[in-house]
């Protein structure tokens, strides 16, 4: 029985561009205080465009309506439970959305000196500090933007240290359970990815990657939890067989939401890691981003840090430019500042005692889900789960309906669905992750929905096949816009 | 903790289901070793009434109540109200990337308005989703006409953001992908073209420009185009000003345009989040980084849009993929989204003429070291003193002068890049000009 959600009007909308009729306007400028300008003569009439052809004239409260309206398409966290395993859709706390736009933080132009620049600096340099901690490394870098980006940094600072020791190598080992960001990094880092096939229970092979570390390996890039949500049991093992052959261990800290405040990957061997503050730090993903992916080094790894670094200098705070041996830059500027800012944010209400309090609550919502559900679904590994659990569709595939189809038909309920299809050791994965921020009522009313569904699928499979049924747009034609893209709007 | 939503007894109950008696049993199956067995060394939490507090108290000991003459990549424009409106609802803020069609049509809808307006701004075919930042966009172009020609060098203009260029440079190291820079005319500030015909050679898979430059400069894209096309290479134009494309020629000679949209509402943010984008050619799509949005149907035959053409992503292509990005800036693109729309067709010109008028009246009371034509930044060479003196001098009267160009290009160490946009006040011009000239 659906009970989460009821049928309510919508409003239609239709494209700005269509909306659009000429002279209308949602802005007014100033009087010039000063003379104007020719804009041919300044500029060089060959320089200066025609009108910028369908561009959008509206007027203010039709563009208010126009975002509005489409606004409330979309499912959001702030609706309910969104389980998408992999990317820790938490609550996204609004204070965070308040400081973030603290006038002397949100107007600091990158280049105002450093002496007005102290406020922004301390911010990096606490959050710098307290990410060092939460993941018991040395050193830590705000500059990249997002996840993927923190992995290309962590991988060239890998890179630039073997380098130095005489012989950067050729590979990055990957286990098939890896984020499809794992490979396409290593590959812009110069690398060749040899694939580690995981072994029986999900985790990485021993015997396997005893062969597979040669001279020629330069780095694993391990995911822990995996992407099955289990620990990495052997992960000491894991590290010692790599530093033992001269490669290093990089860790996807993309579920650190099952680790923070009970285990640090400083302290089991990771030289290097970054972090996703848009998933673990509760800062919000916009659909889609911003992000940010810090990166967390050892010591030996320092030196090779994007420049510039923030450094001490007296009481002041100050950016060291000469770096000879670091990588470079990944990013212009420092960061993605105002998302640093939410984070701290995060970090500061939760606290050291409160981070851990929220990842035993993640891991108990997951655990939960699992015992609700594991006699429904199948659950292709039995290892014990953290932070979030991972089911097949193995039973449901013999009806005809696969993941993606229970996760259409798991809308109708109300909910987001779970990431489907991922990770590709599992076939036909059901990834759910629910977070913390869910309270037991969210979570049985899902676990209630999953049961249902199951039941639905033994005794109506084809109308699970067609779901949803309950929202404005039923099942979208994705071959279709594959084949003929259609990118962007024409006049008819 | 406001943060989790779960009574005592709630917990407890849902700990009996899971046949454990405390939640640290939860995790008793971690070697032992791994676990942290010491509470982290994190101060305990706070209530909202003290982080506000801790922030603003920080952003106290930053700049506030200056007039400020810096551009170099990141602008003063004003912000609508509506974009914090829009973007402060929660089904924009909290949602994920637009997967899920059927209930994500908010989200697409608004990403291709903007592949539209991107591609109506740049002159381009198609425009993705977004990129980091303008500086990432650089290099991810450069990799795009790599791919496209099959030729691996990379010529870049030393016009172009020096920050960008640094990006370019780590980004390129790796990939057999040397990167050679050329030049700008020391009296016009503007490409030296014979340099660039002079470096070209048949390895050249791109030639990169921006427009206007980092000097604030309008280039020649057309015979810019016509040289790297002569030689088999792909044209990248690259800007920092986006309001600039209300008033400037679209760059339509180019094959790749790599932009930063920080200038659409977007708070300098002491240097981000910002977004970044990639435009093109259409015969060009299937090697764009980056998400892209397309336009179908729903099975009622209706309207409707998603995510498409990801065999080029990183997801499905993994090693193979065109780029490694996965999370773009899509709530910054919608800031950006939302500010073109309120300004508009219209709005947007009368914008750029402000900020055109705004910079010729200070450049009116100051020499600009560059004869080149600008729009609103230009150089100067500071006369007597240094450029960071008359900065501190500057400082004292409320006013953040402009950047010093000496950490970027010893040659100009005794010049200062200066901005003006439609917020900068003709009093503040004034008191600069009185200190700078
Ligand atoms: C395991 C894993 N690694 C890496 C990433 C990439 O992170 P981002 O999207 O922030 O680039 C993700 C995000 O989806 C992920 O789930």
């Amino acid at each position: 029985m659906i009970k989460k959600v009821t049928n309510h009007l919508s409003q239609n909308e239709a494209l700005l561009f269509e909306r659009s009729s000429p002279g209308k306007k949602a802005y007014q400028l100033p009087e010039l205080d000063i003379p104007a300008v020719d804009a041919a003569e300044a500029l060089g009439a060959e320089n200066v465009r025609q009108e910028i052809a369908g561009f959008p004239e509206v007027s203010e409260v039709e563009a208010l309506r126009h975002f509005t309206r489409l606004s409330t398409w979309n499912y959001a966290i702030d609706y309910g439970m969104y389980p998408l395993g992999s990317c820790t859709m938490k609550y996204n706390p609004r204070i965070n959305e308040v400081v973030a736009r603290t006038e002397g933080l949100a107007w600091a132009h990158p280049y105002q000196p450093e002496s007005l620049s102290q406020g922004c600096m301390q911010v990096m340099a606490c959050l710098e500090a307290a990410l060092a901690e939460i993941c018991g490394m040395d050193a830590v870098t705000l500059q990249p933007a997002a996840g993927a980006h923190g992995e290309l940094t962590g991988i060239l600072l890998i890179r630039a240290l073997l380098e130095k020791r005489g012989n950067p190598r050729l590979k990055i080992l990957i286990p098939d359970s890896a984020h499809g960001t794992n490979p396409a990094t290593a590959a812009i880092a110069g690398y060749a990815v040899e694939n580690i096939k995981s072994s029986e229970t999900g985790g990485v092979d021993l015997t396997a990657l005893e062969q597979l570390v040669t001279g020629d390996v330069a780095a694993l890039m391990v995911t822990n939890p995996n992407t099955l949500g289990v620990f990495e049991n052997n992960i000491v093992r894991v590290a010692e067989i790599l530093h033992k052959k001269g490669a290093m261990l990089y860790m996807d800290g993309a579920n650190m939401n099952a680790l923070v405040g009970i285990a640090r990957p400083g302290d089991f061997g990771v030289d290097v890691m970054h972090l996703n503050l848009h998933k673990t730090f509760s800062t919000p993903h916009g659909g889609g981003g911003p992000g940010a992916g810090p990166v967390a080094v050892k010591k030996v790894l320092e030196p090779f840090l994007p420049t510039p670094r923030l450094k001490r200098s007296g009481r002041r705070l100050a950016f060291d430019y000469k770096r000879k041996r670091s990588i470079g830059r990944v990013k212009a500027y420092y960061g993605n500042f105002g998302v640093l800012v939410r984070a701290l944010a995060y970090i500061q209400a939760h606290g050291g005692p409160g981070l851990r309090n929220a990842t035993m609550d993640a891991v108990l919502n997951a655990v939960y889900v699992r015992k609700a559900l594991e006699s429904y679904y199948d659950l292709p590994y039995q290892s014990p789960n953290m932070h979030e659990v991972v089911f097949s569709d193995d039973r449901q595939a013999k009806l005809g309906v696969r993941t993606g189809d229970i996760a259409k038909r798991l809308i109708d309920y109300g909910f987001h669905p779970y990431t489907v299809s991922f990770p590709m050791i599992v076939h036909g994965a059901l990834m759910i992750e629910p977070t913390e921020t869910e309270g037991k009522l969210e979570i049985d009313s899902f676990i209630d929905a999953m049961i249902s569904i199951a039941h639905e699928i033994e005794t109506d499979p084809q109308m699970v096949k067609n779901a949803p049924y309950n929202t404005r747009t039923s099942r979208v034609d994705e071959v279709t816009a594959a084949r003929k893209p259609v990118l962007r709007w024409k006049p008819a | 903790m406001r943060y989790l939503p779960k009574s005592e007894s709630e917990r407890r109950a849902m700990l009996d289901a899971c046949g454990v008696s405390s939640p640290e049993e939860l995790f008793a199956h971690l070697p032992e070793g791994v676990r942290l067995n010491r509470p982290l060394n994190l101060a305990p939490g706070i209530s909202e009434y003290e982080i506000v507090e801790y922030f603003r108290s920080r952003a106290a000991e930053c700049a506030t109540g200056y007039a400020s003459f810096l551009g170099a990549g990141v602008y003063h424009h004003f912000r609508p109200v509506l974009v914090d409106t829009v973007v402060s609802r929660g089904e924009f803020l909290t949602s994920y990337t637009p997967y899920q069609a059927e209930i994500a049509q908010g989200t697409l809808t608004t990403i291709f308005e903007f592949q539209t307006m991107i591609c109506q701004l740049t002159g381009m075919d198609v425009a993705n989703a977004s990129m980091y930042d303008g500086s990432t966009a650089v290099p991810e172009a450069a990799m795009m006409a790599v791919r496209a020609t099959g030729k691996g060098r990379v010529l870049i203009a030393k016009s172009v953001h020096p920050e960008y260029r640094e990006v370019l440079a780590t980004y390129a190291k790796h990939q057999g992908m040397p990167v050679v820079e050329f030049g700008y005319i020391a009296e016009s500030g503007n490409l030296d073209l014979e340099d660039l015909e002079r470096q070209m050679d048949p390895l050249t898979g791109a030639v990169i420009i921006q427009t206007p430059n980092f000097f604030g400069i309008v280039e020649q894209v057309k015979a810019a185009a016509e040289i790297a096309h002569r030689h088999g290479a792909l044209l990248v134009v690259v800007f920092t000003e986006a309001v600039s494309l209300g008033l400037l020629e679209p760059p339509a000679e180019a094959d790749i345009v790599a932009g930063e949209l920080q200038s659409f509402a977007i708070s300098p943010s002491y240097g981000g989040p910002y977004a970044g984008i990639i435009a093109t050619k259409g015969k060009y799509i299937r090697q764009m980084p980056g998400r892209l949005v397309g336009q179908t149907t729903d099975s009622r035959g209706n309207r409707a849009f998603c995510l498409t053409l990801s065999t080029r992503e990183q997801h499905i292509r993994r090693e193979k993929a065109t780029s490694n990005i996965c999370t773009n800036q899509a709530l910054i693109a919608l800031m950006a989204t939302v500010f073109m729309t309120v300004y508009g067709k219209q709005g947007l010109r009368e914008l750029a003429e402000q900020n055109l008028a705004k910079a010729h009246y200070l450049a009116g009371k100051l020499k600009p070291r560059f004869c080149g034509k600008f729009f609103n930044e230009f150089v100067v060479r500071a006369e007597g003193k240094s450029p960071e003196e008359i900065n501190k001098a500057l400082l004292k009267k409320k006013i953040i002068g402009g950047l010093p160009l000496g950490r970027f290009y010893p040659e100009l160490a005794d010049c200062t890049l200066l901005c003006a946009t439609e917020m900068t006040k003709r009093a503040d011009m004034d008191a600069l000009a009185e200190v700078q000239a």
